[in-house]
């Protein structure tokens, strides 16, 4: 059986951060990779996708964009090349075609049961991310065989897709994205609407990723948080990565001529019946929208930044028709396929480890996996601060999981059978400078 | 800005309900409750409906005292309006729901409510119950419900208000979303 320190299982963006500060600790590892470095941007996203973050804000231990496109978005793809290289650069050491297929503790650490190899090591980091699987809710199974079903890892362009009506279920960053992308294919798309996260691309000439970080939005701490909780599970914000830096909002849909209609509920009858409180949902999300736009606004007058930005405007509010309908006949013919952008889960179903919450989540402290000491998890949605979810937000959490990772190790030789530290107060991240940000 | 900077109170004691929050999510059992109410038919389109116990956190509750309520419809539907129509019933249990909601919102975010009236209509095309035509439906067309606050909150807040309390209402949630309903004969 094969010895070493520490496993990062999987070679996308937080594990190769993870690897790269686990080589400057001089920790011996290996990364286990059940396809190649990137798989999932690779081979569970679809084409057209770019990330949601401009590409300044692309940064991974010792790594920096230096394109010639910063305001730009980076296609799936692109980031592909940027990992393959970052992983060449920082030397991680990729096991490549090795799937994990169980982890449990043993002696002195745990053991990984990869491929038809076993490893031993003393501490593991879970890097599979936090989209492993898409999230299908149960009404899917009440849905027509004789509607094409697909999910964002199975979508990959519209061409795919029979002629007809689409129905896409779900309007967070996926949802948006892929209603205007097939709606634009003429194929006419209804979009059934819950709760959602409204920004624009742009405010006052910046990316609104460049007041998320100036006004420090993205920098507040898990333990800082109001509810936790309800922080953790947000739907991704409607932004879309497009070259003209456009607002995918609902209003830019209806004006395309996508059909807004309220939540899916249930089938009963062959008819899916979507929520009547459609307007609420979108009086909610225009006030969340607002109160951001007001903090940058207050930020941006407290810095003395007023003269040389554009002034401070709202947008429109959320137009929804009064008469949306609330119910599809699904065997009428007129929907033929049900895109469902229902969300994603983490799969760490070979994680055989008693580490979970009653809903199935990891319990964790900031990434430090609670009562299994040396397992650590990156990657979740605010796992240390909102930032956790974006590359560079994985990236700085890499480094305070590495230093406690060594400090476990270097505790763990002194005491046998500590538990799991709580992570102390030096290593939370420090607020960013907003004086640094572009 | 006042002198003397006296703590709001709407009446609701919104600590009680956050501590009860925390224990409920650990005791997720006793957070599951039924709600009754028992109904005698008295002649024609008249019934009377008790509401006096429930079941919450665990055990049998009862209420202060039995409340009793007459349903009928009105003269117009060759009845004798002897109580509220059971639509209007559903009108009341939405606009107490949300008028609870502004309350209770209003104190956890230390607003001062001065006074707070509702109006509720519920647009209703009869043909439906009449079974005069299938393309109608019997419930409502449309509900709309029409706030009026007096408080020291700008109106960003007040819609804010009412948004929050939609989003947590129990009545609001029946109304605008699929229930299972089950009926059965003893």
């Amino acid at each position: 059986m094969m010895k070493t320190t520490a496993v990062v299982i999987g070679a996308g963006h937080a594990g190769l951060a993870m690897s790269r500060r686990l080589t400057e600790r001089s920790i011996d590892h290996v990364v286990l990779e059940r396809g190649e470095v990137a798989n999932s941007w690779r081979t569970q996203r679809w084409p057209s996708l770019r990330l949601l973050t401009p590409n300044w804000l692309t940064r991974l231990p010792g790594y920096d964009y230096a394109g010639d496109d910063p305001d730009g978005y980076l296609p799936a793809g692109s980031l592909v090349d940027v990992l393959a290289r970052y992983a060449r650069f920082a030397g991680a050491p990729v096991r490549a075609a090795t799937t994990v297929h169980a982890v449990r503790t043993a002696p002195g650490g745990f053991e990984i049961q990869a491929n038809d190899d076993m490893l031993h090591a003393r501490a593991v980091v879970l890097a599979t991310g936090a989209c492993a699987r898409p999230a299908i809710p149960a009404i899917a199974g009440a849905f027509p065989p004789s509607i094409t079903a697909l999910t964002p890892v199975t979508y990959r362009d519209p061409g795919q897709l029979p002629g007809g009506g689409v129905l896409v279920v779900g309007a967070s960053a996926t949802g948006v994205q892929l209603a205007g992308e097939i709606h634009r294919s003429g194929r006419p798309v209804t979009l059934a609407v819950g709760e959602h996260v409204r920004l624009p691309r742009r405010y006052r000439g910046r990316d609104v990723f460049w007041w998320l970080h100036a006004t420090g939005v993205l920098a507040e701490r898990y333990d800082q948080v109001d509810d936790l909780t309800r922080a953790r599970h947000l739907p991704s914000p409607q932004l879309t990565g497009s070259p003209q830096a456009a607002t995918t909002d609902l209003n830019a849909l209806t004006a395309q001529g996508v059909r807004i209609v309220g939540r899916l509920g249930r089938v009963s009858n062959g008819l899916a019946q979507f929520s009547g409180s459609l307007a609420n949902t979108c009086s909610l999300a225009d006030l969340k929208m607002n109160r951001f736009l007001a903090r940058a606004d207050e930020w941006a007058t407290a810095r003395g930044l007023d003269g040389e930005l554009p002034p401070p405007h709202r947008f429109a509010p959320t137009r929804v028709d009064p008469r949306s309908p609330l119910e599809l006949d699904l065997s009428g013919g007129e929907i033929t396929t049900v895109l469902w952008a229902t969300g994603f889960r983490p799969d760490h179903s070979w994680l055989d480890i008693p580490v979970r919450d009653r809903a199935g989540h990891i319990r964790h402290d900031g990434g430090v996996v609670t009562g299994a000491p040396g397992l650590y998890v990156l990657g979740l949605p605010v796992l240390r601060t909102r930032a956790s979810t974006y590359i560079h937000g994985a990236a700085t959490d890499s480094e305070a999981l590495a230093d406690h990772l060594c400090s476990f190790l270097s505790s763990e030789r002194r005491w046998q059978g500590i538990r799991s530290p709580r992570l102390p107060a030096r290593w939370l991240p420090r607020p960013s400078d907003p004086a640094t940000a572009r | 800005m006042t002198i003397t900077d006296r703590p709001v109170d709407n009446g609701v004691n919104v600590q009680a309900l956050l501590d009860a929050r925390d224990a409920l999510s650990a005791a997720p059992q006793a957070a599951q409750f039924t709600w009754r109410a028992s109904c005698t038919w008295r002649n024609g389109t008249h019934s009377q409906s008790t509401v006096a116990g429930f079941t919450g956190l665990g055990t049998e509750q009862q209420h202060r005292t039995t409340y009793e309520f007459d349903v009928d419809h009105p003269e117009c539907f060759a009845s004798e309006d002897n109580g509220a129509t059971p639509v209007e019933f559903v009108l009341v249990g939405l606009v107490g729901c949300l008028t609870a909601g502004v309350a209770a919102v209003a104190q956890h975010r230390s607003i001062q409510l001065r006074s707070v009236t509702a109006t509720i209509e519920g647009a209703m095309n009869i043909l439906g119950i009449l079974g005069a035509d299938p393309e109608v439906r019997n419930g409502f067309e449309a509900i709309t419900v029409r706030f009026a606050i007096d408080a020291d909150a700008s109106r960003e807040d007040l819609e804010a208000l009412i948004a929050q309390s939609q989003k947590r209402s129990a009545v609001f949630d029946v109304v605008t979303n699929p229930t299972n309903v089950l009926v059965e004969l003893a």
